[in-house]
């Protein structure tokens, strides 16, 4: 090979040498016969290419890309998510007055007694007296006219949450509520209150509002304004679904409303952005591929699934080649009872079914929850360990019939030591029947390997591979939706193997040209 | 005479590598932690109010006929056990499947059979007339496109060519189902028309098997009606003004089929190991379909047998080529 830098043309020597007779016929060394043949092959010319556009592709692409491997991306979606709940209060509540005379038990007296709609009743030896002060409101005072406490079902509440109510104010705005009437005064101050239950001071300033219903927020961090519930509120009264509330900061949400009749309970849903995972988005200016179903950007993806596909190819093979060498040498060298023994091994391995062992190795791997890395490692040794037999024998072969030849005798005859005659003399005449068979097995090996991970028994998610990425068509919805998940990860690996195939036939050719197919 | 002595010699050979396959494959999937009964043993041990995982795997084992702990004895004396119930033919239980593993086998073989055999049939049927024309018209446009078809053909990720015929043919065009065996009103038609329901879903999956391995097989007929083309007999017999026809079927094709028949030989026993990709994506439950669950669940006994059928399949072929071989061919000579 180291003959091709004669024939660079050097312009002075070409001039030299351009009358001579036996110069004008260019006389090529071997290895450049060979790259000549090479490069007239078309077909080999385009497996070549392809094949340089592969590793560009995997090993420049993942530089060039704005991308990591493993980004994910988001997309704003609307979803309507649990706001608030509305209850309609039909319970009696009560309230008490300072001291302890209302207590528990008094209070579920006073609701049986209203059932029943008795004016009097007993408990424990102390009678007690109910007044009806209105619709659904009533005051429970001792014999002697003390009043101990009060039952209603409106409830009266403060806009302004951190104002507690006094029992007198409370009794007084529920009893002028129920009664209709447009004022009241308690403790001090005077009120108004219209027929919607808002309750203003005499300033005109909201107070409160007197409602049957109960809202609560959902989430205890969030604040329901009076407004809102008033809203609320207004809308269930009139039967809604959903209604579009603007908010005291501007903001314009659209709230659904739902009734369970189970729980009596009306429930509002806000119509809120999240940020979901952008999965499965078809390919647009930002992502020329799509999404896959994490988020990721898939040519990106497919980028890294390219480096890692081709990686493991030629470490597998390295690994292969490595011991079939070192093996079919010694063997083919040594012959006699090491050749016999190296032999049966070789058959050995080759009648040991490669695939089920490995799928059966992977689902170990998966039992013992191996690290998706280590698990790379150990798939390029299995795979490597099955592979070298066929290297092997076709080693041995070649150095059988290259041991006879009359150069070997030669270095013998010149003491050359054992590894030198192997190493030396005899291995690099197996050369090119080496890059042959090298080249078509890394085809073959990216094929087992996607179909590995394909199973989900070979290189395992955060990494990408083609064989996983083509994974995602075991779901039939992504079959039939999403080709840009799976499709061109299928033509990168066929058009990776078949460059490999062609590329290696190609190789074939040049090296031996009376083989021509 | 020396033809029985090297079929015997060969066969004690492969006696012996079948042997030492079972005996690396039976280490290797007790060495394994995949265990189908510690599995077993945890999902056990999590219900609840269940013994602990260790009462568990005692029982277990105890039922199983299989001690955890992967000592030397227990390894090598589990394996010698093995064989010698596998020579009486006791293949045991499959845990997976829980079932004998000899009727797991008989009633899946069946129907990988079939596939196989209509798909071999359907490869030599096509590629021997394609790699014909091929090599007749070497280096033209038509060479290139059936060399080109073929090496695509071997390239062709399995899975991914699934993937595209279930896109094409049952989704865009609908004309077959996405998986299984038999349509969903199976059970209401006739027998002939359950013969054709079952042979209709056969289809994708045999066109499957067909394109991915006729590849080989048209690089194959091709090269050697290469070789047979160039040799001196043909230019004797097209000098002797024979018509184009008669050089190529009469003295051209018939030489070719020498290593054509070794190589269909061959690959006869192949056609009993089923097709893993093939039936599990298609959900055909054949022998490949069966094996590849019972591997992923670590089943011992079940894949202990597929594997030792494996190999035995390999060395079958290559027994078969190599006697084909010469018996085919009087000019080998077998030493």
């Amino acid at each position: 090979m180291a003959d091709k830098d004669k024939i660079t043309n050097n312009a002075e020597e070409e001039q030299q040498y351009s009358l001579n007779d036996d110069r004008r016929v260019k006389v090529l060394s071997p290895g450049a016969m060979v790259a000549k043949r090479f490069f007239r092959n078309r077909m080999a010319m385009v497996g070549l290419i392809v094949l340089i556009i592969m590793f560009l592709f995997s090993f420049v692409g993942g530089l060039v890309t704005p991308y990591g491997e493993n980004q994910l991306f988001y997309r704003i979606d609307l979803m309507q998510k649990e706001y608030a709940a509305a209850i309609e209060n039909t319970e009696y509540r009560f309230i008490k007055t300072e001291g302890d005379e209302f207590s528990s038990i008094v209070q579920a007296k006073t609701q049986l007694a209203i059932n029943q709609e008795a004016e009097t009743f007993e408990y424990g030896g102390v009678g007690y007296q109910l007044n009806k002060e209105g619709e659904e409101l009533y005051t429970v005072a001792l014999k002697d006219g003390t009043v101990i406490g009060a039952a209603y079902k409106m409830i009266f509440s403060t806009v302004d949450s951190s104002v507690k109510l006094d029992f007198d104010t409370q009794l007084a705005g529920l009893r002028a509520y129920a009664n209709g009437e447009n004022g009241f005064s308690a403790s001090g101050a005077d009120y108004t209150i219209d027929e919607d239950g808002s309750v203003n001071t005499k300033d005109g300033e909201p107070f409160g509002y007197i409602s049957k219903y109960v809202v609560q927020a959902f989430m205890g961090d969030v604040f329901l304004t009076r407004d809102f519930k008033e809203a609320v509120v207004e809308q269930i009264d009139a039967g809604a679904d959903s209604f579009v509330y603007t908010g005291e900061d501007g903001e314009e949400h659209e709230y659904g409303l739902s009734f369970d009749p189970d729980t009596n309970k009306w429930t509002i849903k806000q119509e809120t952005e999240t940020r979901v995972y952008d999965k499965y988005s078809p390919p647009s200016k930002k992502h020329w591929l799509g999404t896959d179903k994490n988020g990721m950007d898939m040519l990106t993806r497919l980028m890294y699934g390219g480096r890692v596909s081709l990686l493991i190819g030629f470490i597998v093979e390295f690994i292969a080649t490595f011991i079939g060498i070192i093996l079919g040498g010694i063997s083919g060298y040594f012959g006699g009872w090491i050749d016999n023994i190296i032999m049966r091994i070789v058959d050995i391995f080759y009648c040991i079914p490669s695939l089920p062992i490995v799928i059966i190795l992977g689902a170990a791997m998966d039992h013992d929850k191996v690290d998706p890395k280590i698990r790379m490692i150990y798939l390029m040794l299995i795979l490597g360990i099955l592979g070298w037999p066929g290297i092997a024998r076709m080693v041995r072969g070649q150095i059988l019939s290259l041991r006879e030849q009359e150069f070997m005798t030669a270095t013998e005859a010149c003491g050359l030591s054992v590894s030198k005659r192997i190493f030396k003399h005899l291995i690099p005449n197996v050369i090119p029947q080496l890059i042959v068979s090298v080249t078509m097995g890394l085809g073959g090996t990216i094929l087992t390997e996607s179909s590995l991970s394909f199973l989900g028994l070979g290189v395992r998610f955060p990494f990408a591979s083609w064989g996983n990425i083509i994974n995602d068509v075991n779901d039939t919805y992504v079959l039939q939706n999403f080709w840009f998940i799976w499709i061109p990860a299928g033509v990168l690996l066929l058009l990776t193997v078949l460059a490999f195939n062609i590329v290696g036939d190609g190789l074939r050719d040049a090296f031996d040209p009376k083989m021509k197919r | 005479m020396s033809t029985l002595k090297f079929i015997v010699k060969r066969l004690l050979q492969s006696i012996l590598i079948l042997f030492f396959v079972m005996l690396i494959i039976y280490v290797l999937m007790r060495c394994l932690p995949s265990s189908f009964i510690e599995t077993l043993a945890q999902q056990k041990a999590n219900q609840p109010n269940s013994k602990s995982y260790e009462e568990w795997m005692e029982q277990l084992s105890k039922s199983y006929g299989y001690s955890p702990e992967n000592t030397f004895g227990n390894v090598f004396g589990g394996f010698f056990t093995w064989i010698g119930n596998a020579l009486r033919g006791n293949f045991g239980d499959s845990w997976y499947y829980t079932k004998p593993v000899t009727q797991v086998f008989s009633e899946t073989i069946g129907i990988s059979f079939i596939m196989g055999a209509i798909s071999l049939v359907l490869e030599v049927i096509i590629s021997i007339p394609l790699g014909i024309i091929a090599a007749r018209k070497q280096y033209s446009v038509t060479d290139y496109t059936i060399s080109v078809i073929a090496i695509a053909c071997m390239s062709l990720p399995t899975f991914f060519l699934i993937a595209l015929l279930k896109l094409v043919f049952s989704i865009n065009l609908g004309w077959f189902d996405l998986i299984g065996q038999v349509g969903r009103n199976y059970d209401q038609l006739s027998s002939f028309g359950k013969f054709l329901d079952r042979a209709h879903h056969l289809v994708l999956p045999i066109v499957t098997l067909v394109l991915i391995s006729i590849g080989s097989w048209m690089r194959y007929v091709r090269t050697n009606m290469l070789e047979v083309l160039n040799a001196d007999y043909i230019r004797t017999a097209r000098a002797k003004g024979l018509s184009e026809h008669k050089v190529i079927y009469k003295h051209a094709f018939r030489n070719t089929l020498i290593p054509l028949v070794t190589f269909i030989g061959g690959s006869l026993p192949g056609l009993f190991s089923g097709a893993l990709f093939t039936e599990t994506m298609f959900s055909i439950k054949g022998i490949g379909y069966a094996s590849y669950y019972s591997m992923v669940a670590g089943d011992i006994p079940f894949t202990m047998f597929y594997l030792a059928f494996l190999a035995i399949l390999t060395l079958l072929g290559n027994l078969i080529a190599d006697i084909l071989y010469a018996v085919v061919d009087p000019r080998v000579r077998i030493s």
